[in-house]
């Protein structure tokens, strides 16, 4: 096996330098930290250059949403991050029965970080009437399928209306939560989003926030 | 334990030995001047196209419709990505300058002479690489000089005879330089022609150190084995691979650490004129990114004046000097041969212009004029006194081997020291 | 001395292709990139006068918002068509058949023409229309002879005529150019009409290279530590050089 001797220098050869040695000591620490802090910085752009590009997160812009035409017990499905958001408006009397349904939940507070804050509440949402949600089932990433008019009682006996998943069989109510004895295991994602009017709803911002 | 660690990879992978015969314990001559800078040079500027280039290519995309708003996607949406463009762009023209300046330090100290041919035909085989390289680099952004520089190159593989058009539709894939064209030129540009470089690259290095570097003196730093005294040897601790073999005389310094940082010196340098460049004036005037590139190609639209850039100027004067077309092609082909005969055109035996006759210090230098003006005839508009010039220069260009060649089977030249003389 | 003449020789083609190229004498435009109010002055021009027919297809609303200092509500209200995001490119709803059709040849976007043209031939170009009988559009360009654009800017500057004035040139009258000049009709002086074309060229020359101004700031750090670091450097080769003779 080879030695590596630093600085190639077979001392029992040549006279010993003491005073350089102390100069050289303080030059080679200089001379590497300085280096190294020209190297973290040459990495910056290469390792910058990697986040969301001014194009990515023009795309990934909020999204106005107009709210007036939904007919009460009405769905409408927007695009916001490539992501499909349901708008739904819910009536009184399914606004009523959510909480029949809690013992059948597995996260009927909404304890799980699944909400912005102002929707961890009885109704998941900033206004009752109206229920936002990303359309994305939280087992394995399917778009669930809304039913309604009697069409979920199949899944959930006493229950009009929710949203069922075909892939895996998820069921969720008409808050998005999740129920027991499927394979999702957290609520829907409510994103973040505000009201700019009584008619428009932003998705993507939440009131005050930047 | 760390030193366990080190001994049990040694045992299987020599990392340490390769370091110690390569970049450690290798002799090098203690008067490596400025002109020794540029092999080093060479080698981190192509660590940054490479890196560079892998980093523009996770932005770019290679179709004829979207190459071009690709290149501003870079330089407008993307965090530092008129960083990352300017780093490559910047970074093409300075491999020409160092390469150029590399090649002249072979030229004017014979380090081409033996034992160190093969050396030299590595490296050229390194330049026709990256002439390759930067050509087809060059057409990916797909700006007007981008098309019409590819246009007329690729055309003039037409005047090969008998399979001279077919061969033509064959590069490019469809009738006309195409979206056909670019794709295939990035394949090429990014991994195809890199891959050979780096090889060539890696081979250049090995075939130095098997014989050893040149010196501007010329001597030689290893002695036959056994024929020098005790102190006239090398005090620093040379590797056995060139121990065993020669005797290395008192006149080298261990590459780690003395080459080492007399190289870092060279890079800071060459670093404040490289960054200078890159962050003040990318364009240099037109002449690192030229300002008919920022116009999207056009077929329908020729520009004024098409030209190469600058790298290419002295080769393209030497193809417009000849009137013929084939003739003009065997002539810039012929020009760089010349240059990778070199070994067999010097027929003398002395190596460094210090020690050889005016005549030849003259040559050089004449050579160095020739080549440039032929690169300002090739890379400025037409015109009537540039026709007669570019043949002259022509002329004079390989005049320097013919000339060269003559000479230097009994030249006049002065007792080359035994001794490196700084 | 030989390494001398033969740095020499490399300055040589600096010094040569220091005689230009351009055929008329362009004027030189004194812009400034820092200056924010005639670049928002420039960007109003060019989405006055200019966005009907030109497009700045690779620059972003929003981006030109944030580097002129320009509030995003006010930009959109005084910049963007309605119905455009601050995130969308700048573009206009001619279509290129159209455009060809019209003019002769699809009016060129405008993102990356000043670094094609340079500042000085954009400044001198739109300074240099006149009014000329027969011609499409009725005018003329001393920058770009028989170009295929209207004098867009016309109710800015007046109507512009090569003016001629009588001299007495070795005993006979003769009729001498002495350049452009408009006919008062208008909205800007002539002074201002120069400040308003220098204004509009700043900011094309900034859509350009939105990031001219970031990379020299950058760049100087840059040249400061690279000049501490070879200091450095140097003295750690110096050091260990010193032992050899």
């Amino acid at each position: 096996m080879s030695n590596v001797s630093l600085d190639a220098h077979d001392s029992s050869k040549t006279e010993n330098q003491p005073a350089s040695s102390n100069r050289r000591r303080f030059l080679t620490v200089a001379t590497s930290v300085v280096g190294g802090i020209g190297v973290v910085g040459a990495a910056v752009p290469f390792i910058a250059s990697w986040n969301p590009s001014i194009k990515a997160k023009a795309a990934g812009a909020d999204i106005e949403a107009d709210i007036s035409k939904i007919q009460p017990g009405q769905l409408i499905r927007v695009i916001w991050r490539s992501q499909p958001v349901w708008i739904a408006r819910r009536t009184p009397e399914l606004l009523a029965s959510l909480s029949d349904f809690d013992d059948q939940l597995k996260d009927p507070n909404s304890d799980e970080e699944q909400q912005p804050a102002f929707a961890k509440n009885q109704y998941r949402s900033l206004k009752e009437e109206f229920l936002v949600l990303v359309g994305i089932c939280t087992h394995l990433g399917c778009s669930p399928q809304h039913l309604k008019d009697g069409a979920f009682e199949e899944y959930v006996e006493g229950a009009p209306e929710g949203f069922f998943c075909p892939c895996h069989g998820s069921k969720f109510d008409m808050a998005g939560r999740v129920f027991q004895n499927v394979p999702a295991g957290l609520n829907l994602v409510v994103p973040p989003y505000m009201y700019i009017d009584d008619n428009t709803i932003l998705i993507g911002s939440e009131e005050g926030a930047a | 334990m760390w030193k366990n660690l080190m001994d049990w990879v040694e045992y299987r992978l020599p990392i340490m030995r390769v370091a110690n015969q390569h970049a450690i314990q290798y002799p090098a001559p203690r008067n490596m001047n400025v002109w020794y800078m540029f092999g080093f040079l060479a080698t981190i500027v192509l660590v940054n196209q490479i890196v560079t280039g892998i980093w523009l290519t996770m932005s770019y995309t290679p179709t004829a419709e979207e190459a071009f708003a690709s290149v501003e996607y870079i330089m407008r949406d993307v965090e530092y990505g008129y960083i990352l463009r300017y780093m490559h762009s910047t970074g093409a023209s300075a491999f020409f300058i160092v390469i150029y300046l590399h090649m002249f330090r072979g030229m004017i100290y014979g380090s081409y002479q033996k034992p160190r041919e093969l050396l030299w035909l590595f490296g050229m085989f390194i330049y026709l690489a990256l002439m390759a390289e930067a050509f087809m680099g060059y057409v990916l952004p797909w700006g007007q000089m981008s098309y019409w520089g590819a246009q007329v190159i690729v055309s003039l593989f037409s005047a090969i005879p008998v399979i001279g058009p077919d061969l033509v539709i064959w590069i490019q894939g469809d009738y006309v330089i195409s979206g056909a064209t670019l794709n295939r030129f990035f394949a090429l540009h990014v991994i195809a022609l890199p891959l050979v470089i780096v090889i060539l690259v890696f081979l250049h290095i090995v075939a130095l150190h098997e014989v050893g570097s040149n010196n501007p003196d010329g001597t030689n730093v290893k002695r036959k084995k056994g024929s020098l005294r005790e102190d006239e040897k090398t005090k620093y601790k040379i590797h056995e691979y060139y121990t065993s073999k020669y005797d290395i005389i008192d006149d080298i310094v261990p590459f780690f650490p003395h080459i080492v940082l007399k190289d870092l010196v060279g890079f800071c340098i060459f670093l404040l004129a490289f960054c200078y460049i890159m962050f003040f004036i990318p364009e240099m005037g037109g002449y690192f990114l030229e300002a008919p590139n920022f116009e999207i190609a056009n077929p329908l639209k020729t520009p004024e004046h098409i030209f190469p850039v600058w790298y290419f100027t002295p080769f393209y004067a030497i193809l417009k000097a000849v009137p013929h077309k084939l003739g003009g092609v065997i002539a810039m082909f012929s020009a760089i041969i010349c240059l990778a005969l070199l070994p067999w055109v010097d027929r003398g035996k002395v190596k460094s212009w210090r020690y050889r006759c005016g005549l030849h210090t003259w040559n050089l230098l004449t050579f160095a004029a020739v080549f440039i003006f032929l690169g300002y005839l090739g890379g400025t508009p037409q015109e009537a006194w540039k026709i007669t010039a570019s043949q002259i220069a022509t002329i004079m260009y390989f005049g320097f081997f013919v000339l060269l060649f003559i000479y230097s089977k009994n030249e006049r030249t002065i007792p080359v020291p035994a001794r490196i003389t700084e | 001395m030989k390494n001398i003449i033969f740095v020499l020789f490399l300055l040589l083609p600096i010094v040569v292709n220091a005689a230009g190229g351009s055929k008329y004498p362009l004027d030189k435009a004194e812009y400034d990139l820092t200056d924010k109010a005639s670049l928002q002055s420039g960007a109003q021009t060019f989405m006055n006068y200019c966005l009907g027919c030109h497009q700045m297809q690779y620059q972003r609303y929003q981006r030109t918002f944030e580097d002129l200092g320009i509030p995003l509500e006010l930009g959109q209200e005084n910049l963007q068509f309605t119905g455009t995001k601050p995130g969308d490119h700048i573009k206009n709803a001619m279509p290129t058949e159209s455009g060809a059709k019209w003019f002769g040849a699809p009016p060129p976007d405008l993102t990356l023409t000043g670094r094609v043209r340079g500042a000085d031939w954009l400044y001198t170009y739109l300074r240099t229309f006149y009014a000329e009988e027969g011609t499409t559009f009725g005018v003329n360009n001393l920058v770009f002879a028989n170009v295929g654009m209207p004098h867009v800017l016309q109710e800015l500057q007046g109507v512009p005529r090569k003016t001629y004035e009588k001299m007495l040139v070795d005993g006979e009258m003769v009729d001498r150019y002495v350049g452009i000049k408009a006919d008062g009709s208008g909205q800007l002086s002539a002074a201002e009409y120069d400040t308003a074309v220098l204004d509009l060229v700043n900011y094309l020359v900034y859509v350009g290279e939105p990031s001219r101004l970031q990379s020299e700031n950058i760049g100087r750090w840059v040249m400061i530590f690279l000049l501490v670091l070879l200091v450095l450097v140097y003295l750690l080769k110096k050091d260990y050089w010193r032992d050899v003779h």
